[in-house]
């Protein structure tokens, strides 16, 4: 890369990024979290929140409807299995494709509106998506059962090519395993580096600019709306992207992906990791799917073995207590985190690190002008 | 009238919900000129600088701009037409570095109201760095460059607004109250730096309170009262008009 | 036809009862507090909980053996006995029966004081914040009482017996005189509209009639003028916060009977009552009102079968669509004041 197309500080986040991403079977060993089902999902939930950052950090418009782009990549993924053929190339484009004309039409009408009523918008657009594909959409849906690969499946090209085999592959490459880890690894890394771009390019500055004082962009010049848009036709790419993803780690796609709670998820994820940066909201990704494996597996047997230090009585009422937090409890831990950084630490854990940062070297600086503009990223 | 009228504001009248707040305002702005408008509060000055930016619509008549009907176009358009504006309440991108704010207004002027340019990078803009580099430096902002644009003093954000204006070298500049809430030397900072602008042949409307910037000026000054235009010409005629003084410099002071 | 076209009208009124009742609380929360509460269908779900733990409580029962009866197969008979039944005799046996009802008795106070916790510990410190920011905090909010609930009731909907002398249909046009037999309405859902209309009368008599209300009313018009006066209007409308909770919460246990509440009731609901809100106009308590009701009769109509024959799918996003339309058509909505929330 020439250091004239990326800044130094660019390159060494985008490396340091790589690393991680590529090393994770060995640093999350000690987490217990290095198998390749769940890192894939550390892929696939990590270029969702990326790509709804894009939108929501940098231009401030908060959608409740990005799950229905990822319900739409997921359905579109499977229709290329049934109809063309196993290969994840395919799957992907077509639906990357579709979520992106998907989200044009929906950001087209609702970015005619700004604020609240823009949310409430995208999530009228959210539930009626999810509602027809229970219902009417269910000759593409496959409606509560959900779409998934038979052996009845055309499959044109696969049979063209005088391919068999009913999983997905990569150039006839499997994706079981580590081969369907890395194969997520590399898109989650393009998937980064085009956002970090995106962050940094002139186009990115509008989009914050949009969101620091949309009524300033007007009398400069700007018409707001295509921004605004093109960013969201790129979310929703993003999303579109990551349920294609999860339709090659599993080809079957259903309705539920696309319900607004679902796309609350990804708000949260983002939140959680911190808004605007970039990469808060894929760390908030991989919090919150790791935590949520960890605690869903967590029961009371296992709760008994971890508190069986403490004496009888107390051991009893703290295990009472603390399992209503996890296995199917999950989520309440998860509400109560969010309700907390929400109100707390508004920048996520991100702005955590950072403010923990300037308080350790605060003595040794002062007076210290900002190097970067920017908010780390 | 003189042939190098730029703005001209014909026979406007603005109602809200029936209250008359511009009537008959008819108003000729030769090119290269400061042109000051000045009345007591709730004359109609705002409204008035309203109608020409397209943020409100006139109920009746026209704004044209050098031979171009401004009435019904979008705020972003007049502004690509070469109109800018400082508010009164300035206007900037408070979570956006000074630098950027200033550079943001210059990426406007040359890549127009919208371009999906996201695959270059901020930091190659290297001329455009340079253009808002100088300007900040014009304004004495340019040690301020790297600190967001919300933690300056409401002086210093006025002068970024300006340069954020004078960036775009807008064919007209409007400034609503531009020293308004300054203190003394800054107002005088502000003069000087407008002055200067002048000698670079830049037309500018300007409304304010203040009759120590309007004097050091105004070419031409009309005065604005109850939605009307009560008396217009060379400063030193409307200093002595008395129906300006009834209306206003002997009412307000 | 005109009675089929009656039938669907009063089909839509029991669930444009709930939308109005909840939407009324959004608004009123919104109006005065000026925060978009995601929360407020949670507290509607709490309020079905409340009939959920009423009704539990009521039935408790004890449970004796009794070895000198012995059961068919041989085994000793267990007698249960209701606890109020034993303690209030009679009376008992009624507050079992409408145990729905009789359980609002334990829903106001219980969502008074949630509403006012709510606002005093988590709302009052998002009044000045972004308004995407009070989403995510009331949003936040729900999940943490959605799953309190799930912890405490479990996943299952729990059904709620309607009282044993409004079970069955009424047969209302036979009452108006119409052919009898075609629009027969089962009588609950005509009490729980009877009911809505007059919570909705006497929230609108409150903010007319009550020098509280009028306060209220003047706050939601214009809060510094109000705040110039002297007023505390802060603590007007902490109470405000709790009586848009108490009618969520109404809202919740008298629509237990038609739908037996889940942990996630709230969120099904939150939807659409901020679709409602929005139809009906931010900001406007009429426009609330007669949205819900309007969306209620839309949807009825929506779902029936010669409607969906032509257009498919329709009764399933009729509400969105509309929601959709009237923001694109009419932004301030129905009755909305102009400008409100428009960022």
């Amino acid at each position: 890369m020439n250091t004239a197309l990326i800044s130094r500080n660019d390159l060494l986040l985008f490396l340091g990024f790589t690393i991680a991403v590529l090393a994770m079977p060995i640093w999350l060993q000690p987490f217990g979290a290095a198998y390749p089902d769940l890192m894939q999902r550390f892929a696939i939930y990590g270029i969702f929140a990326l790509g709804f950052n894009i939108l929501f950090g940098l231009t401030g418009y908060l959608s409740f409807g990005h799950a229905a782009f990822f319900g739409v990549g997921s359905y579109a993924a499977v229709w290329s299995f049934k109809l063309l053929t196993m290969d994840a190339v395919p799957a992907l484009v077509f639906a990357v494709v579709i979520a992106g004309l998907f989200a044009l039409v929906i950001g087209y009408v609702s970015l005619r509106r700004s604020g609240i009523y823009f949310s409430i918008l995208t999530l009228a657009f959210a539930q009626m998506s999810y509602n027809l594909a229970y219902s009417v959409l269910t000759p593409i849906t496959n409606g509560e059962t959900g779409l998934q690969l038979t052996l009845a499946d055309p499959r044109h090209l696969d049979r063209m090519m005088g391919v068999t085999g009913g999983s997905p592959t990569l150039f006839g490459q499997p994706l079981f395993g580590y081969a369907g880890f890395y194969f997520c690894a590399g898109l989650l890394i393009v998937a980064f580096f085009i956002a970090q771009r995106i962050t940094g390019s002139p186009f990115g500055m509008m989009l914050k600019a949009i969101k620091s004082n949309q009524t300033r962009m007007h009398y400069t010049g700007f018409n707001t709306r295509p921004y605004a848009l093109a960013a969201f036709v790129i979310s929703g790419m993003y999303a579109g992207l990551a349920g294609a993803m999860l339709a090659i780690t599993d080809p079957l796609a259903g309705a539920e992906r696309m319900q607004w709670t679902a796309s609350g998820e990804v708000v949260l994820m983002t939140i959680l990791g911190g808004v605007g940066t970039l990469v808060g909201p894929v760390l908030g990704a991989w919090i919150i799917k790791y935590f949520e494996n960890i605690f869903s597996a967590f029961n009371e047997g296992i709760l008994h073995r971890t508190f069986a230090f403490l004496p009888d009585g107390v051991e009893d009422v703290v295990v009472t207590v603390t399992s209503k937090f996890v296995g199917e409890g999950w989520h309440l831990t998860l509400g109560l985190v969010f309700v907390l950084i929400v109100v707390f630490l508004p920048g996520g854990i991100m702005e955590g690190v950072r403010r923990l940062f300037n308080w350790a070297r605060r003595p040794a600086s002062v007076g210290r002008a900002s190097p970067r503009t920017q908010p780390a990223e | 009238m003189t042939d190098n009228v730029v703005l001209h504001v014909a026979d406007v009248h603005k109602n809200f919900a029936g209250l008359h707040a511009l009537s008959d305002i008819d108003l000729s702005v030769e090119e290269g000129q400061t042109h000051a408008i000045i009345g007591p509060n709730g004359a109609g000055k705002s409204t008035l600088l309203n109608v020409i930016v397209g943020r409100l619509a006139p109920s009746r008549g026209a704004v044209i701009f050098d031979g171009m009907v401004l009435t019904g176009r979008k705020p972003y358009e007049i502004n690509q037409i070469g109109i800018a504006r400082v508010f009164q309440t300035p206007e900037i991108f408070p979570d956006l570095t000074v630098l950027h704010n200033v550079m943001i207004p210059a990426l406007s002027k040359r890549d127009g109201p919208f371009r999906l340019n996201m695959m270059r990078t901020l930091d190659s803009e290297t001329a455009i760095r340079q253009e808002a580099e100088d300007i900040l430096a014009d304004v004495g902002l340019h040690e301020r460059r790297t600190t967001h644009a919300g933690a300056l003093s409401r002086g210093d954000k006025r002068r970024m607004e300006l340069a954020m204006c004078l960036i775009q070298k807008p064919r007209l500049l409007l400034l609503d109250e531009p020293t308004a809430g300054m203190s003394r030397h800054d107002t005088n900072t502000t003069i000087e730096l407008l002055k200067k602008i002048k000698s670079r042949g830049m037309t500018k409307v300007i409304i304010e309170h203040d009759m120590h910037v309007v004097f050091s000026l105004a070419d031409r000054i009309s005065v604005l009262a109850g939605g009307r235009i009560i008396a217009e010409g060379l400063p030193d005629a409307v200093r002595g008009d008395p129906r300006v003084r009834e209306a206003y410099l002997g009412g307000a002071h | 036809m005109f009675e089929v076209i009656l039938l669907q009208f009063v089909n839509g009124l029991d669930k444009g009862g709930a939308y109005a009742l909840i939407a009324l609380g959004l608004t009123l929360v919104f109006g005065t507090l000026g925060v978009v509460n995601f929360a407020h269908g949670a507290l509607f779900m709490l309020g079905a909980f409340c009939a959920v733990t009423f009704q539990k409580l009521i039935t408790l029962e004890t449970v004796t053996v009794d070895p000198t009866q012995l059961s068919p197969w041989g085994t000793p008979v267990e007698v249960r006995e209701p606890l109020v039944q034993a303690w209030l005799g009679d009376f008992g046996a009624v507050l079992v029966n409408y145990s729905v009802p009789f359980s609002l008795l334990l829903a106001i106070p219980v969502m008074l004081i949630v509403g006012i916790v709510m606002e005093r510990g988590l709302i009052k410190h998002f009044y000045k914040r972004p308004h995407a920011e009070q989403i995510l905090v009331t949003f936040g909010l729900a999940i943490v009482l959605q799953e309190i609930v799930k912890a405490i009731f479990g996943a299952n909907p729990i059904p709620q017996p309607v009282p044993a002398d409004l079970r069955g249909a009424a047969d209302i046009g036979a009452m108006i005189g119409l052919t009898p037999g075609i629009i027969t309405y089962p009588i609950w859902r005509l009490v729980y509209f009877l009911f809505s209309a007059v919570v909705i009368a006497a929230v609108f008599a409150f903010l007319r009639f009550t020098t509280f209300g009028m306060v209220v009313r003047a706050g939601m018009a214009d809060r510094e003028t109000v705040g110039l006066l002297g007023i505390n209007i802060d603590r007007r409308f902490t109470i405000m916060f709790g009586l848009a909770a108490v009618v969520a919460g109404m809202a919740g246990v008298m629509y237990t009977p038609l739908l037996p509440p889940n942990y996630h009731l709230g969120m099904d609901f939150l939807v659409l009552s901020f679709v409602v809100v929005v139809v009906g106009g931010m900001g406007s308590l009429p426009g609330a009102v007669a949205a819900g009701f309007l969306l209620g009769i839309l949807q009825s109509f929506a779902s029936m079968t010669q409607v969906k024959a032509l257009v498919p799918g329709i009764d399933q996003i009729i509400i969105y669509l509309v929601a959709v339309v009237v923001l694109l058509v009419r932004p301030r909505g129905l009755m909305g004041r102009r400008g409100v929330m428009e960022a």
